[in-house]
């Protein structure tokens, strides 16, 4: 009883945690692109403007939740439901510390996987049930890139997984306790950094919701809570990466000194940190230079990096 | 893929730039000399309104914002019966000030007005006179010009020479 | 997990037959995502996880997406619905429905008998050294079956403009 009891304890308290981290990325990534474009960004709400959340919070729960009368109206409640679900469902496998995670599969990395090309279906679904121009040309795109982009996200971390011989992610974690894989995995690291941007179609890869050029994608018709649902689900996505490049490529909770409880939101926020540098620094790609650069270059080299792990793997077992 | 790496460590570098940002209402902006902000009437050194009511304002306003009606005193001095400016619809272009002949019309470095009720943002000349004259402190046309409305007489001004006796036959 | 077997059960069974009933393609390709979903949970409840996420991640997540993407592509509207509608009589539903009712029995009497239940766990490791152990030549002629497939797209996705710039067209060719 007690350890079922301790089960949804920790499970309450990924949830919860992982809502109000990815609520408060809203806070930390405009502040960090005012650092690194010479302004503030929120700072009248609170100490530091920390309260801006709870602002643009209240703001989006009162505002008209409105759905348009040319929409598909149950696909187009359903989409951001997908979307938060879809995103939110896979923080169950990462082992946060020895012992404290939610559900440990044996096939956690694959999880992973497949919840990730659920959550597909959120923008697509969202696109195509505004039925309005804009929304439908944001899905079609971010179909065929997330599409594209989960062919190789998936086949860079089958060095990892031949590395650690396991999809379990705390035998990954475990496996890396001499040497973090992001060293003899780094062309791995890499491709699926590049990836896991491309998945949470953030800057640069934003085209789905490019701005200039289709308003704002797949959520053009979405307002009030259903846009906020939109807009959570990015930054949930973003903390998830993160916490996957961590736990892969970074050792997980591992780390000299201080408490696994620590080290891996640490590894995480430098993470998250850098995808907002990414945003602030890098314009965002035409759209056939992002489709020729996944299937012409990434993913070529993600086969090879595959080949050469696994040749390197048999001498070395041999 | 080495210029992507430079533009993000050029774009961290600026984390230890200071920042651009004016805390506005902490801080006070920039006084630039030539700010054109809200528009006032001023007296001329003697204490008198400078406006002629000439309707020169009103005429290169592209927005139509002002309005006013000329009137005269006993001395045949012009001056404006009512002077009206629409601040709603004010652009704040400054043509008015370029216009006008008398340097009555100026326009101000303070931009802080804003009002619940529409009505409120029109101004009224007594809304609009300051008790000085503003920009250009030495000018006072009717002392520059040529007619005798009260201030001065007849060819007592400056740079004029007296008036012709045209009765005299002496050049 | 009895419970939660039968509840997946009967949520496939039901989304199923959505899958027919629907007259909206694209609620129907819904039901059917849900019916793979189920699917999945019922490959893992029968202790064969790696068949369950490959479930999803192959057929709901890349497989249903492309289908979506095509009907999404086609720009039905209500009417279409309406179209759908006119198309099925009630006659239409007898051939299917008898077909359908022979194969429920024949799985209910195999069900009756006993069949597979019981396997162990399979891990993602099993499942591996059984493909390229006693099924190599079948995953290396699937795989070549896939590649075929691969150069097909290739082909024709390489670009209708080139090609005909470079090729003598059938105008050029009759003018002497």
């Amino acid at each position: 009883m007690n350890e079922i009891l301790l089960h949804i304890i920790i499970a309450l308290v990924v949830l919860i945690g992982a809502m109000s981290v990815s609520a408060s990325l809203i806070w930390l990534e405009r502040r960090l692109l005012g650092v690194w474009q010479d302004r503030y960004g929120p700072n009248r709400v609170g100490p530091f403007g920390l309260f801006q959340v709870m602002a643009d919070m209240i703001k989006i729960f009162f505002k008209e939740d409105w759905i348009p009368p040319f929409a598909d109206k149950p696909v187009f409640v359903l989409a951001p439901a997908i979307i938060v679900a879809a995103t939110l469902i896979p923080y169950a496998v990462i082992p946060f510390s020895p012992g404290i995670v939610v559900a440990n599969l044996n096939i956690g990395l694959l999880f992973f996987l497949a919840m990730a090309s659920l959550s597909v279906y959120g923008i697509v679904l969202g696109g195509w049930s505004s039925r309005s121009k804009y929304p439908l040309l944001g899905s079609l795109r971010a179909t065929a890139q997330l599409l594209s982009y989960e062919v190789f996200m998936g086949l860079s971390l089958m060095g990892v997984v031949m590395m650690a011989g396991s999809f379990s992610l705390e035998a990954i974690v475990e496996a890396q306790r001499g040497l973090w894989f992001c060293i003899p995995q780094f062309a791995g690291f890499v491709i699926f950094f590049i990836a896991g941007l491309a998945e949470t179609h953030r800057l640069p890869f934003d085209l789905p919701e490019a701005e200039s050029e289709l308003i704002s994608g797949f959520h053009t018709e979405y307002s009030g809570l259903k846009f906020g649902m939109f807009f959570v689900g990015e930054y949930l996505g973003v903390t998830f990466t993160s916490l996957m490049i961590a736990t892969l490529f970074f050792g997980g909770w591992q780390g000299p000194l201080l408490p696994p409880i620590v080290w891996l939101p640490g590894k995480t926020l430098v993470f998250i940190c850098l995808f907002i540098l990414i945003r602030a620094a890098l314009p965002r790609p035409r759209y056939d230079q992002l489709m020729s650069f996944a299937w012409k270059i990434l993913l070529p080299l993600s086969l090879l990096n595959l080949l050469a792990t696994a040749g390197v793997l048999l001498i070395l077992r041999k | 893929m080495l210029s992507i790496l430079r533009t993000l460590w050029g774009v961290f570098l600026h984390m230890f730039r200071s920042r651009e940002t004016i805390q506005y209402p902490e801080q006070n902006i920039l006084d630039p000399p030539r700010f054109r902000g809200r528009i006032i009437l001023s007296l001329d050194p003697d204490g008198q309104e400078r406006c002629v009511a000439c309707y020169l304002c009103s005429a290169a306003c592209p927005v139509d914002c002002i309005a006013l009606q000329a009137a005269q005193d006993v001395n045949g001095r012009r001056y404006p019966e009512f002077f009206r400016i629409n601040f709603s619809r004010c652009i704040l272009c400054g043509f008015c000030e370029e216009a006008c002949p008398t340097y009555a019309i100026q326009l101000t470095n303070d931009f802080e007005f804003s009002e619940y009720d529409r009505n409120n943002m029109v101004y009224e000349k007594e809304d609009l006179l300051i008790s000085g004259p503003g920009k250009h402190p030495d000018y006072n046309f009717f002392r520059v010009a040529g007619v005798a409305v009260g201030v001065k007489g007849k060819g007592e001004s400056e740079n004029e020479l007296p008036p012709v006796d045209v009765r005299s036959l002496l050049p | 997990m009895n419970i939660l077997f039968y509840m997946a059960s009967i949520v496939a069974v039901i989304a199923t037959l959505m899958v027919i009933l629907e007259f909206n393609p694209v609620h129907a390709l819904l039901y059917l995502i849900v019916s793979l979903l189920s699917l999945a949970v019922i490959f893992f409840l029968l202790g064969a996880p790696f068949a369950a996420a490959l479930e999803v991640i192959i057929y709901a997540g890349a497989i249903m997406v492309l289908f979506v993407f095509v009907v999404m592509m086609l720009n039905l509207g209500p009417r279409s619905a309406d179209e759908e509608r006119s198309w099925h009589p009630a006659r239409v539903w007898f051939g299917p429905f008898l077909l359908s009712a022979a194969l429920l029995a024949e799985l209910l009497f195999v069900l009756r008998g006993g069949g597979g239940a019981g396997f162990g766990e399979v891990s993602p490791e099993e499942v591996g050294i059984a493909l390229f152990g006693p099924y190599l030549l079948a995953t290396e002629l699937a795989s070549m079956l896939l590649l075929s497939g691969l150069i097909g797209a290739y082909h024709l996705g390489r670009g209708y403009g080139e090609a005909r710039r470079h090729e003598p067209g059938p105008v050029e060719e009759s003018t002497p």
